[in-house]
């Protein structure tokens, strides 16, 4: 769409500069996974808690490779209308009307040319399997856990031989296979038969050095002190066994949140009224809220110094 | 090249043998993985094997440990050391140590591997448990009177749409349809939403009050979770443990034997809280998601007194669609909540429901298929 097209990564170390190019600090593991999924064309599936980054990998991968990115957002009840293709039938609609009115019905020919591509809806997964100017395009399928069982059985026809049927068209094809990513919240265990298509990675909270240079990658304009104390304490939180362990999006909002307050440094009054942006359940935030919070702030102050 | 075929041939049977499903598909694209890489990095090829062969966070554990095992090599290898001793190089150069390393390994090692799985378990003070097997006729039992169950929850709505003789909304495209093939004669045709049973979610108590009825719960369990699709099973005492894959085998008695080959706390004590504490954080976002229906199958006895029971309790009913509670203690109709346990247990429960019997499955199911009745918390 934008800028040219670049050419695949050729090593791991290559694939890890091309995400860090875009923002994206990956560790080892992320990084291999990623260039043999590129290299061997095989889907790339991600799975981890909410907010460690896996969206955003098919986001980068599209911006730094110069490849349009088809997003499915999935979600309970995606069916094949929604996301492959669809009629259009009030212009169908309208195009017999027409005919009718200039009096040539003839069913066969009519039958035909209802049915034209002019008239056909294309839907994410239609259009990751067209050809695209500036490459194969990079398909996230995101969120597959939210969708019911049928719907991942027709996937994965998609995913093993990248063709499409449509009864009235005939079969689509990919001259070159997209580039797919598929991530899972794990809020219901997604079928193996997808799992076996795909080269799987697990994507873990980050440690504090990588998380650091997250941080630093993502708002370049964060005080360095700041940045490390944010990150101590989240670090310090997901020790706590919380209900919901903030993830690296929230670390994100969190240091952006003391930014907009102001905020060189943690301190009691700040962190607790911005509490809210890295805790998401009531239990989590009392619990947090008063000693073990200023715990918190004590030890972040001394392992950021 | 062909010695490293031969071991990852090698290490996918070691795999298998430690049960990840290593097939020979997997194997075919280790091999291409492995082709495209710079083999002489042991950390990248533990990265690329994993992501082929693994296929649930839970294995990586288990991988990570028969890897260890497998190539074995001296402590993680500084990644950019051009003289790391790696595969690829071990292959050529030191044939010898990779003999050596295989006659190690060769027959005896996998049997290895399952004692350090096991080891991690062993400061606790474990039982075993044998069931009596079942005999035919039982099975058959079993299967009929399951299709009898009717839980007391309502098939919901689901967001997918099915074309039907009755009123709901205007289905445009079997309209379309039928119009083109007719000739243009418009006929309605309506669509309704998709009715299906919600998943369902069962916490089975195991402690040694619970004991004489484990054997009948576990032949329910198992019939229960062949009968429909979207079953998960969780046995809990002092600790959770999710047996739904071991339960899922069509043969009652080898599934019921996988389950107490994996459920090491059989008979001990009850820690309710802790073992829902540990559902809520690990489990509940992961199957309660879908508008789950859960069954708690308990007699409310807890060791720890009901310390803490309570807002656990909370945390699973607020995250499930209907928290259903089902007590073989309760026999008599007067009986009052006198355990700490059952009374911080009661007030987060949409249905409670005493079993007089236990000891058959008829009971059971005969119990769980009453009509709802409101609870009064």
């Amino acid at each position: 769409m934008s800028s040219p097209a670049t050419a695949l990564p050729s090593s791991i170390d290559d694939t890890a500069e091309l995400l860090r190019g875009g923002g994206y600090i990956a560790d080892r593991a992320l990084a291999t996974s990623l260039f043999l999924a590129l290299k061997l064309k095989r889907p790339l599936f991600l799975e981890g808690e909410a907010g460690v980054g896996k969206t955003e990998v098919a986001k980068v991968l599209a911006r730094t490779l110069g490849r349009d990115l088809v997003r499915l957002q999935c979600y309970e009840g995606l069916d094949i209308n929604t996301a492959v293709y669809e009629w259009n039938y009030p212009r169908q609609m309208m195009a017999i009307r027409l005919a009718e009115a200039s009096g040539r019905g003839q069913e066969a020919a009519l039958a035909r040319d209802i049915y034209a591509p002019e008239y056909l809806i294309k839907r994410p997964l239609l259009r990751a399997l067209e050809p695209h100017k500036s490459g194969a395009p990079v398909l996230l399928i995101d969120e597959l856990d939210r969708t019911d069982e049928p719907f991942e059985a027709f996937l994965l026809e998609i995913l093993s031989d990248y063709q499409i049927t449509i009864p009235e068209l005939g079969t689509m094809r990919s001259t070159e296979p997209p580039i797919v990513i598929v991530t899972s919240n794990r809020t219901r265990e997604v079928h193996d038969a997808i799992k076996r298509r795909c080269l799987y990675q697990w994507l873990d909270y980050p440690d504090a050095a990588r998380e650091r240079a997250i941080l630093k990658a993502r708002l370049p304009n964060a005080g360095e002190k700041l940045s490390a104390q944010v990150v101590a304490f989240v670090q310090m939180l997901r020790g706590l066994e919380l209900f919901k362990p903030p993830g690296l999006a929230e670390t994100i909002d969190w240091a952006q949140a003391l930014m907009v307050l102001d905020a060189v440094e943690l301190e009691q009054g700040a962190v607790e009224a911005t509490l809210g942006v890295v805790l998401k359940y009531q239990d989590d935030i009392t619990r947090v809220r008063g000693e073990i919070a200023s715990r918190g702030i004590e030890q972040a102050l001394v392992a950021a110094r | 090249m062909n010695a490293l075929a031969a071991n990852v041939m090698h290490f996918a049977r070691v795999l298998r043998r430690v049960g990840l499903p290593a097939g020979p598909d997997k194997v075919t694209v280790a091999l291409e993985a492995l082709q495209v890489l710079n083999v002489g990095r042991r950390r990248d090829v533990f990265h690329a094997l994993q992501a082929v062969f693994v296929e649930r966070h839970a294995q990586s554990e288990l991988f990570r440990l028969a890897f260890d095992r497998f190539w074995r090599a001296p402590e993680d290898v500084a990644p950019n050391t051009p003289s790391a001793p790696g595969l690829g190089e071990a292959t050529t150069q030191h044939p010898r140590r990779i003999d050596e390393a295989f006659g190690a390994r060769g027959a005896d090692a996998p049997t290895n591997l399952p004692d350090v799985i096991a080891g991690w378990s062993a400061a606790e003070s474990l039982r075993a448990k044998d069931f009596e097997s079942m005999n035919a006729t039982e099975i058959a039992d079993a299967r009929r009177l399951i299709a009898t169950l009717r839980l007391p929850i309502h098939e919901v709505a689901t967001r997918r749409f099915r074309s039907g003789a009755t009123r709901g909304r205007v289905d445009v495209r079997a309209m379309f349809k039928s119009m083109v093939r007719g000739g243009g004669v418009v006929e309605l045709k309506y669509k309704q939403r998709a009715m299906r049973r919600p998943p369902l979610v069962v916490l089975c108590d195991i402690s040694g009050s619970m004991a004489p009825y484990a054997r009948m719960l576990l032949h329910f369990l198992h019939a229960v979770t062949n009968d429909r699709d979207r079953v998960h099973v969780f046995l809990f005492g002092t600790r959770l443990t999710n047996v739904t894959r071991e339960l899922a085998h069509r043969d009652p008695d080898e599934a019921i034997a996988r389950v107490t080959a994996s459920v090491k706390d059989w008979s001990g004590g009850t820690r309710i809280g802790d073992a829902l504490a540990t559902f809520n954080r690990l489990w509940s976002r992961r199957v309660l998601a879908q508008g789950a229906v859960t069954l708690l199958i308990s007699d409310g006895l807890d060791r720890d007194g009901g310390e803490g029971l309570g807002t656990e309790m909370e945390r699973l009913h607020r995250s499930c669609r209907r928290l259903i509670w089902l007590n073989p203690l309760l026999r008599y109709a007067a009986f009052e909540p006198k355990s700490a346990g059952i009374r911080a247990m009661l007030p987060h429960v949409d249905d409670f429901r005493p079993v007089h019997n236990l000891d058959s499955l008829v009971d059971l199911i005969a119990a769980l298929s009453m009509p709802v009745r409101r609870m009064a918390a």
